[in-house]
């Protein structure tokens, strides 16, 4: 419905902008689009203000070709850096009040719900770590324990980027950062392990090295959210200006972080895996 | 714009379809007939009930084919949306849960509004202060819902009994803000708000208040319609900005204007958004005259004393004018103040020209009301305007206390 909504009238082609005429075009609707196949389609992302080089847009870019269904899906958002990539895009995007995104994403979930019975809509929230586990931790929290049907993207750069390099509860321990002149004094939060207790039906944690395996999981986790019930990824995105990563050094970073503290885990409920499981079937069935 | 945009024109007692369903399985909501707003106000046959502003608030919410409802305790408010989870229960209304805590549900609201759906909530005294920074960005999202406040005592000290300042905090939010005398009111206006919300030149949140106890728990005569009856669906495709459901296209990707840049053109953009939310609130006067009867109600006219006032504090000053009149012989105007936001400036500029002497009394210490009387009638009257009398700290007002203030040389006993 929405992607009819979006084509062009005829005859008014020439006057749509030439980016409006890719994306309907050659944009990746309808159509799952893998990585490999960047640069050969119109993404939904455009230009955007944020740092030369840093880790989350590529991170970002990356989500963008994961979501199952881009046009159907309601991107929502918050205060920090994030935000400014993800209003380029040409999904819907919700910015409200720092930290209320996943109330936001639980009012605007069940509203779709009672709207769409016929079409999945898939709600998508992306936020710093300041703003899920420090101001709006008591929301993600509670949208867990209610089971609440969408996917939570943690932009891990361990540091508030956006306000200019302040400690964050997902920062490591020690980091001297701004508002921690002493060195942070205590333990990053662990928040796959809240997301465990709480019940989240597919948790993953990973970084950006590895481009295929971030649309992937994005993938996985919107399509659980539809079917199962909440999930979460956090996503280690380095802040290049506020650990002074030098621009070409993001991913040797990333790759080093990776290898000390921030391996790559997945961990899916059974519910969750056996619903994989029945598209795999499902789509090899169709083969 | 004609008069009925974005109202669809439902001919009343039209059973509405819902395709595929078999009548066993509709739910209560599916099974009453939806009418035209006009129609339930206005035309409908009522009845008359002896209930609790509390219940006064679950009945509209009955007819007022509400798709979520979220709710958190407070009291006085809980009551009120314990039953509207009845009304879920019982299939009025589609979607209900109990929020973490007014932040949450307050923003909550905000995504269910944009969804396109239907919404409301309830809370009172220190749950608005809680959401505030929420509610306050309701009016800049052009978030379409209703919020029903039940005000009590602002901590500290705590306390839980009625005072209105709270009502204070939010006259500068952008939202319309509706003040109910009684039950009655509390019904009528609820329903309203909803259709008002909605106006596609309004697209903005509307509150209805009253005063906590003294009207929802105390029981009075409501005059309702039919429960078979429900008013038409929100469309939220004839609406000031899209609904955030991804079918539109993404030309108008970002609903929430991304003003992130320090330049002039961000100024613009926020300044004229600004100037329009406001504008939003005022055109939702056309709506306040003709469902509401008015922004202002008077009584007596012609009267040299007048008593401006509203919510709780106009049944107290009713009962003074009554008494002023029967038993000192003498006739006291009165002017009962509906609508908050927008305030009724020109009505009251006209109403009070003939006006020596204005008495506001007022149901909290700092008189709101009395400001923004002071401020609407500056260089256009004469009168004497008259700080209170004033109740708070969950206080009631005897009538003896507005009579000593209208008759300065009398002594009353209260
Ligand atoms: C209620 C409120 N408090 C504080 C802020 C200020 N603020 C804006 S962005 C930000 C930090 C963002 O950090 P994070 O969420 O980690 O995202 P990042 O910028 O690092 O991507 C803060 C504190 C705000 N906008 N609203
Ligand atoms: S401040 Fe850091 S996180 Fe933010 S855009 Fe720049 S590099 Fe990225």
């Amino acid at each position: 419905m929405s992607f009819k909504n979006m084509t062009i009238t005829p005859g008014w082609e020439k006057y749509m902008t030439k980016e409006y005429v890719d994306l309907v075009e050659r944009g990746p609707y309808g159509k799952q689009k893998k990585v490999s196949e960047m640069g050969s389609f119109k993404e939904v992302l455009e230009e955007h203000p944020m740092c030369a080089g840093c880790a989350m847009t590529l991170f970002i870019r990356l989500t963008m070709v994961g979501l199952p269904n881009p046009e159907h899906t309601i991107l929502i958002g918050t205060a920090g850096c994030g935000r400014l990539a993800l209003t380029q895009t040409s999904i819907p995007f919700i910015y409200g009040n720092y930290g209320d995104t996943n109330a936001v994403a639980s009012g605007l979930k069940r509203g779709l719900e009672v709207r769409f019975k016929d079409q999945a809509k898939d709600v998508v929230v992306m936020a710093g770590d300041g703003g899920l586990a420090d101001i709006g931790f008591s929301a993600v929290m509670h949208s867990w324990f209610r089971k609440e049907r969408f996917t939570t993207i943690m932009l891990d750069n361990e540091v508030y980027g956006n306000t200019g390099g302040q400690e964050s509860g997902m920062t490591e321990r020690g980091a001297l950062l701004k508002m921690a002149p002493k060195g942070k004094l205590f333990d990053k939060m662990d928040m796959i392990g809240l997301a465990q207790t709480s019940g989240v039906a597919y948790i993953a944690r990973l970084t950006p090295t590895n481009p295929t395996r971030v649309a992937s999981v994005v993938r996985k986790a919107v399509m659980i959210a539809r079917e199962v019930g909440p999930t979460f990824i956090q996503a280690y995105t380095s802040c290049n200006i506020e650990y002074a990563i030098p621009t070409p050094k993001v991913l040797d970073d990333a790759r080093e972080i990776e290898s000390k503290r921030y391996g790559f885990m997945e961990i899916i409920s059974d519910e969750a895996k056996a619903y994989l499981d029945s598209i795999d079937t499902s789509k090899k069935a169709k083969k | 714009m004609s008069d009925s945009a974005g109202v669809k024109d439902v001919q009343a007692g039209k059973a509405p379809e819902v395709k595929g369903t078999p009548e066993s399985e509709l739910s209560a909501g599916d099974r009453q007939k939806v009418v035209t707003p006009e129609y339930m106000f206005f035309e409908a046959p009522r009845e008359r009930a002896f209930i609790t502003g509390s219940e006064a608030a679950k009945e509209a919410i009955r007819r007022s084919n509400v798709d979520v409802a979220i709710s958190y305790p407070i009291t006085p408010q809980s009551e009120t949306m314990q039953q509207v989870g009845s009304l879920w229960a019982e299939g009025y209304v589609k979607e209900y849960f109990r929020g973490e805590e007014e932040i949450g549900v307050m923003s909550a609201i905000a995504g269910s509004s944009r969804a396109g759906a239907r919404s409301m909530t309830a809370t009172a005294g220190p749950g608005l202060m809680r959401g505030m920074e929420v509610i306050a960005s309701w009016p800049g999202g052009r978030i379409p819902a209703v919020l029903l406040i039940m005000c009590r005592v602002v901590n500290a000290p705590l306390a839980i009994q009625p005072d209105n300042v709270e009502l204070a905090y939010l006259l500068n939010s952008g939202l319309i803000l509706l003040h109910g005398e009684n039950q009655q009111d509390f019904f009528d206006y609820t329903m309203k708000a909803f259709i008002i919300s909605e106006r596609p030149e309004v697209t903005l949140p509307v509150a209805v208040a009253v005063d906590g106890f003294f009207v929802t728990h105390a029981r009075g005569y409501v005059n309702i319609p039919s429960k078979d009856i429900k008013l038409p669906p929100r469309d939220p495709y004839a609406e000031a900005v899209p609904a955030m459901d991804n079918e539109n296209p993404p030309a108008r990707l970002s609903r929430d204007a991304p003003i992130q840049k320090s330049n002039f053109i961000s100024y613009q953009v926020h300044a004229s958004w600004q100037q329009e939310v406001w504008a939003a609130n005022e055109r939702a006067r056309r709506y306040i005259n003709k469902y509401m009867g008015g922004l202002i109600e008077v009584v007596n006219p012609e009267a040299e004393t007048i008593l401006i006032a509203s919510g709780s504090a106009v049944s107290q000053s009713r009962e003074a004018v009554r008494q002023a009149e029967e038993e000192h012989n003498t006739k006291i105007g009165l002017i009962k103040v509906r609508s908050i936001r927008p305030f009724p400036t020109p009505e009251l500029r006209e109403a009070c020209k003939h006006a020596k002497r204005i008495i506001v009394p007022e149901f909290n210490y700092m008189g709101w009301l009395h400001r923004e009387i002071v401020t609407a009638l500056y260089g256009h009257s004469k009168a004497e305007i008259v700080p209170g009398p004033r109740v708070y700290g969950g206080m009631s007002m005897p009538t003896e206390m507005i009579l000593q203030t209208i008759f300065p040389n009398k002594k009353f006993v209260f």
